[in-house]
């Protein structure tokens, strides 16, 4: 984990940066349709960092869900809200919601910086869709057979609400 | 100066607080679902970086961000099925127009 690579480290700052600059552009861009783009290129500085982290598949699989399909959804929706031009307005908790949320941030920051996380033993796997495999159709089979009916259940839903009468 | 567990969770710190300021403070629905999508990723990272250290033979914490994604592919699906419904019923998307529920 503590990786002192220069190459790593400059890598990490990389794809923050383009993952907060991402955000921030989702956050504070006045034209939606630049809000979109802007949360593609955050999800794509995320997939930049689970590769840092060693995680592959999370990494194709936030490039192939997030990058592309729940992307393309929200372009969708801004399309056919027609609301491109005026439509990323503050409302009454402009000032409230940033005092609520830089405290929030303090307090993370300081839960995180005196936590003492406990350390696993092991090395981490070489092939981590193996194990992730292993994982998900062993001890958490019952969870992924949930997830695969709240999809079916989620994708039904979607159909009847968004479409004409 | 070396990427520590602290470097990684920071970043998912900073990310689902300015994912939950662009969901209180927004009025455009879709925005709001954007942002909530901006925090399931900040959870995502410390899920992941967290699990790099406690369980690396378990990769447990991988596991959940499955789990999130999937729920939150589900959530953007129906919630953006929603927003659309609501857009073709009242012409707007405006979060603080879109009132029929509060009493």
């Amino acid at each position: 984990m503590n990786t002192a690579e220069p190459a790593v480290v400059a890598a990490f700052y990389l794809f923050s940066a383009v993952t907060l600059a991402g955000a921030a552009g989702v956050v504070f861009g006045r034209n939606m349709f630049h809000a979109a783009l802007f949360l593609v290129a955050s999800f794509f500085g995320l997939a930049g960092i689970y590769v840092l982290l060693q995680a592959d598949f999370l990494a194709a699989v936030q490039v192939l869900i997030y990058a592309g399909a729940v992307a393309i959804l929200v372009v969708f929706a801004i399309m056919l809200t027609r609301q491109v031009e005026r439509g990323n307005e503050w409302n009454q908790l402009r000032v409230p919601g940033l005092l609520l949320g830089l405290l929030l941030l303090m307090g993370l920051l300081v839960v995180f910086s005196q936590t003492q996380w406990a350390a696993g033993t092991g090395p981490y796997p070489a092939d981590t869709v193996a194990v992730l495999a292993r994982q998900l159709f062993g001890p958490w089979v019952l969870p992924f057979e949930v997830a695969s009916v709240l999809l079916l259940a989620a994708l039904v839903g979607a159909i009847i609400i968004a479409r004409e009468e | 100066m070396a990427v520590t567990l602290t470097h990684y969770l920071v970043l998912s710190a900073t990310l689902f607080t300015l994912g939950l300021y662009g969901a209180l403070s927004k009025r455009n629905a879709v925005t709001i679902l954007m942002c909530l999508e901006l925090m399931f990723n900040a959870v995502n990272i410390a899920f992941v970086a967290l699990t790099r250290t406690a369980a690396p033979q378990l990769l447990t914490g991988q596991v959940f961000a499955l789990f999130v994604i999937t729920v939150a592919a589900a959530e953007v699906a129906v919630g953006l099925a929603i927003v659309l419904a609501i857009y073709r019923q009242r012409r707007t998307i405006d979060a603080t127009e879109i009132d029929l529920l509060k009493w």
